[in-house]
């Protein structure tokens, strides 16, 4: 008689229920260093991008709504600034979490922070996203010729 | 004979293990704990940011007004704050990849952590006169 296998076909016998490789380098969460990595890799993607949006922002500083929209709207200025909205939310969410699993004892309440948290984290990356395409658009609109000229 | 042991519902005083309270504050323990408050008051910060965005994509009476509360004297001091939590918190990123290679774990330690201190109080200082100085030109 066949012992039972899984569904990758490895041996569940007692005391060898699991291939190693199956389960080498996951931990409980089954999730393995994932969060550790992406928290690091988000953490310099963040680094370099803040930097180089500091600038942008001292010089967004002031300006009038046109002048605003012209620089925002550049393509060089556009694209990091969305790449850092989701670098920055996805970095967000994965401290945030970390926070609530070290101080919400309670399960129930944990479970709906850290579900709440996801939601944020997504809404607030979406609406920074949203806003840079608009931004974009509407720069389009102000640089081109057409708009200069109201019906032509 | 009745105690706190064996009486139903009575909870007896048992010692609970060392924390925070205990210890004198070291730099490296501030600095670990500063990282992550800085860490939640930059979400802040980036909620006002994504802010500021939507106002910008809104059109030009949504930008004016959130240039106007921005520029405001209570903005700015928040954005001052922003501007400090932000640098902190990636001087402390930087010391935290450093040991996460296994290096500066000895005694040099206590001076990567002063140096987050600091180096985000002088850098922040630092930006906001290059700020005011860009401003007043």
């Amino acid at each position: 008689m066949r012992s039972p296998v899984d569904q990758k076909g490895h041996s569940l016998r007692p005391g060898h229920r699991t291939a190693l490789k199956s389960i080498r380098y996951l931990g409980s969460a089954k999730d393995g260093t994932d969060h550790f990595i992406k928290q690091r890799m988000t953490a310099l993607a963040n680094f370099f991008l803040v930097i180089v949006l500091a600038f942008v922002a001292i010089s967004v500083s002031g300006r009038s709504y046109d002048s605003a929209i012209g620089l925002l709207g550049q393509p060089l200025v556009a694209v990091p600034l969305a790449l850092a909205l989701i670098s920055v939310s996805v970095h967000l969410k994965l401290g945030l979490q970390v926070v609530i699993e070290d101080y919400v004892p309670n399960e129930g309440l944990r479970l709906v922070l850290l579900l709440l948290n996801t939601f944020f984290a997504f809404a607030i990356g979406a609406a920074g996203l949203y806003a840079v395409l608009q931004i974009m658009f509407t720069g389009a609109v102000v640089d081109s010729p057409a708009a200069a000229v109201p019906g032509g | 004979m009745t105690s706190a042991d064996t009486t139903p519902g009575a909870r007896r005083e048992r010692p609970l293990s060392p924390h925070l309270s205990v210890y004198r504050p070291i730099v490296t323990m501030v600095m670990s704990i500063m990282h992550r408050i800085t860490g939640v008051m930059n979400v802040a910060g980036f909620v006002l940011v994504v802010g500021f965005l939507l106002a910008t994509a809104s059109g030009p009476e949504a930008y004016a007004t959130a240039s106007a509360i921005y520029g405001s004297w209570l903005g700015r001091v928040i954005l001052v704050l922003f501007t400090w939590s932000l640098i902190h918190h990636m001087l402390g990123g930087v010391r935290h990849a450093v040991w996460d290679m296994g290096r500066g774990l000895g005694d040099v330690r206590y001076s990567m952590s002063w140096a987050t201190a600091i180096g985000s109080a002088s850098l922040t200082v630092l930006l906001w006169v290059v700020i005011m100085i860009v401003e007043a030109v």
